[in-house]
């Protein structure tokens, strides 16, 4: 339902975003993710309306809204700072753009109350805006926006500025706010986690341009670029070479050694040099060495962090300079890899673990 | 377990002085404000407390008599010719006032919203006139409006006119176009700097829900710029009531204001203490109005 057709932004000599073609679908849940500098709120603002496009279309429903200003948008969105009004209440803020409608003062104070209570926060209208939270501010600015029943909800980094309880609480409530109204809601973050959580399909941007558009699953298990496997979660990256053809492709990693491939070579010629990628948590480790013919390398672990829930143990191997990173589960009580630091252990990985990526 | 090794020098000692300053933090703001504070109380709260003693004094022959009471007040209450001179001044202060803001308003939003980078320059540019001495600029406009003036003598060749607008000058409407421009660049910087301050986010999210260029700025800009206008309105209105050097270069008999008579009633006519007393009504009228400026904005924010 809206569509972004090679549209390009230039700041002078600054290319903010650079020919971003994306096609988002009605009631989806999308996200812009990319570091910061990456393009994602110039994207969102040239959607909405407030920055015109260099060169390109964007299109709701087939028709080219590019040139119209904001206000003939059937769009809205959640400012970064919430940008409630701060010389009215919070019933004035969330009817703003009823008022304008001319819908009936009795109608617009019921869709008040409804948003109100949407937004648990029942009995706060007459309360001044600056009184407010800034998790309160940030529902104020969503009821604000949800009132017109937008097509499309624009978000800008909604719960950046909140702390990590109330951000992971917001994050549910967007979800299954969003679930319930089915509205297209467009998120920008820099958070990989909060994208993966809260998205249908998720689009990469670097340096201005999207690198991959997939759905998390997609993104976290098949990354087509070493930016955007190093940017969702962590990633172990190996140089590797590939050999042979047709079906019978194999790999030579560095550090790991000779690897058979199961169709994910592609089409890369014979000798291709290509970087091949590993989660942590996709490596399991085992004290001896392993019984089935699996594949495997042997290697001394050289440090642990303990992170909660996991640790990563750090393996030196054979043929790489960095150590190898491996997520375990940590296990509660007895810890079978407390100090075991300096231990020999062996590494062992399923054939699904590899992703194949090019080698830049 | 015990620690002896001690290195690097110990820190240093900080003075009695500093130590209380750090301690005790209301202090240090006491500090900051106390040269003011001295230079107000003597040459704000001094003088005005000397010209109300003085307004309740009277004068005999040439001799003035301390004694205190309120004779002076009851004779201005007494004679017509003040509340018509008051009134004069209100009026002549409040147009210009009015009549200024109004047009300088544009001229701070165009500042604050439209220009990048040359904005000092235009700031710099609307207090060009200010480079010259207030006489001088006062002069300059007798030269425009006189009856060979600019004004007068561009329209007669025009043939819009046949003889000269004697009303230009000397009069009310000289006297209050003078000190429009005089005070305009007060009027100027505080809707400015209030227009300036408006988060630009607020405007777009007005856009975003749909209001028109024109219905933003009735429901965003204007409100939120009101501080800077009462503020406006206070600086531009203050001086003009107390004006007396316009009046007597500009202004005809009909355009005469409250603070020539003061000046009368010091000078020529040596009656301090009537002058005095009539100085503490205009006091307390400037005060009563901008009290009621402030108000009004208080009505309109609530
Ligand atoms: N108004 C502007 N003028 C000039 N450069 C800008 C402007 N807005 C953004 N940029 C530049 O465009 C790039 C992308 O910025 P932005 O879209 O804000 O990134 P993100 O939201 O991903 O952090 C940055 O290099 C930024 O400096
Ligand atoms: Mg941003």
């Amino acid at each position: 339902m809206i569509s972004l057709r090679n549209v390009n932004k230039a700041f002078g000599r600054v290319q903010a975003v650079r020919d971003v073609s994306l096609e988002i679908a009605k009631g989806e849940f999308f996200s812009l993710l990319g570091a910061s500098g990456s393009g994602k709120t110039t994207l969102l603002r040239m959607i909405a309306g407030f920055e015109s496009v260099t060169s390109g279309k964007i299109l709701i429903d087939g028709q080219e809204i590019q040139d119209s200003p904001p206000h003939l948008r059937p769009i809205n969105m959640v400012f970064q700072n919430y940008a409630i009004f701060p010389h009215l209440n919070v019933r004035d803020n969330i009817a703003y753009g009823l008022q304008r409608l001319g819908t009936p003062k009795a109608e617009q104070a019921r869709m008040v109350d409804a948003m109100l209570e949407m937004i648990a926060l029942p009995g706060y209208g007459d309360r001044r805006a600056t009184q407010l939270s800034g998790g309160q501010m940030q529902r104020v600015a969503l009821a604000r926006a949800l009132i017109l029943k937008p097509k499309v909800l624009l978000l800008d980094e909604p719960l950046g500025a909140l702390d990590k309880q109330l951000r992971e609480q917001m994050q549910l409530e967007l979800r299954s706010l969003q679930r319930q109204l089915g509205i297209t809601f467009i998120l920008v973050t820099h958070d990989q986690e909060e994208a993966l959580t809260l998205s249908d399909r998720v689009a990469v941007m670097e340096n201005g341009a999207v690198i991959q558009v997939d759905t998390p699953a997609g993104l976290y298990d098949h990354p087509t670029n070493r930016a955007v496997a190093a940017f969702v979660g962590s990633m172990n990256f190996f140089d590797a070479t590939v050999h042979g053809q047709g079906d019978a492709y194999r790999a030579e990693i560095a550090g790991l050694g000779p690897q058979r491939l199961n169709g994910q070579a592609g089409a890369r010629q014979d000798g291709a040099r290509v970087l091949v990628a590993i989660r942590p948590e996709s490596l399991t480790l085992s004290p001896t060495a392993p019984e089935a013919p699996q594949p495997s390398v042997q290697g001394r672990i050289t440090a642990r962090q303990y992170m909660g829930g996991r640790q990563m143990l750090h393996v030196a191997v054979e043929g790489r300079a960095a150590p190898v990173a491996v997520s375990i589960v940590a296990q509660r009580g007895d810890d079978p890899w407390d100090g075991s630091e300096g231990r020999p252990v062996w590494l062992t990985w399923g054939p699904g673990a590899i992703s194949l990526l090019d080698a830049e | 377990m015990t620690v002896t090794s001690v290195s690097g020098p110990a820190p240093a000692r900080p003075s009695a002085i500093t130590r209380f300053l750090h301690r005790h933090e209301g202090w240090r703001g006491h500090l900051l404000l106390a040269p003011a504070l001295i230079l107000m109380t003597v040459a704000i709260i001094g003088p005005m407390w000397m010209t109300l003693m003085m307004s309740t004094w009277t004068v005999r022959g040439f001799d003035i008599i301390v004694t205190p009471g309120l004779a002076n007040y009851t004779a201005m209450a007494n004679n017509p010719m003040f509340p018509v001179l008051i009134w004069r001044t209100l009026e002549i202060a409040l147009t210009c006032t009015i009549v200024t803001v109004v047009l300088v308003y544009p001229v701070a939003y165009f500042l604050a919203f439209q220009t990048g980078r040359s904005k000092a320059i235009w700031l710099l540019v609307l207090t060009l006139p200010f480079w010259t001495s207030y006489l001088l600029r006062v002069f300059a406009w007798r030269v425009v409006l006189g009856n060979e003036g600019a004004i007068n003598s561009g329209l007669m060749s025009l043939g819009v006119i046949s003889e000269p607008l004697s009303w230009l000058l000397y009069s009310q409407t000289a006297v209050t176009i003078v000190l429009a421009h005089s005070w305009a660049a007060f009027a100027i910087v505080p809707i400015f700097v209030s227009l300036e301050k408006i988060n630009r986010s607020y405007l777009e999210a007005a856009a975003d829900l749909g209001d028109t260029p024109a219905r933003r700025f009735w429901r965003i800009t204007f409100p939120l710029s009101l501080p800077g206008v009462v503020a406006a309105f206070i600086m531009m209105f203050v001086p003009t009531m107390g004006e007396y050097i316009t009046p007597i270069m500009v202004g005809g008999p009909d355009s005469m204001m409250v603070g020539n008579l003061v000046q009368a009633m010091y000078g020529p006519m040596a009656n301090w203490p009537a002058g005095a007393a009539l100085a503490v009504v205009m006091m307390i009228t400037i005060g009563l109005a901008s009290l009621a400026f402030v108000g009004l904005n208080r009505l309109v924010q609530r």
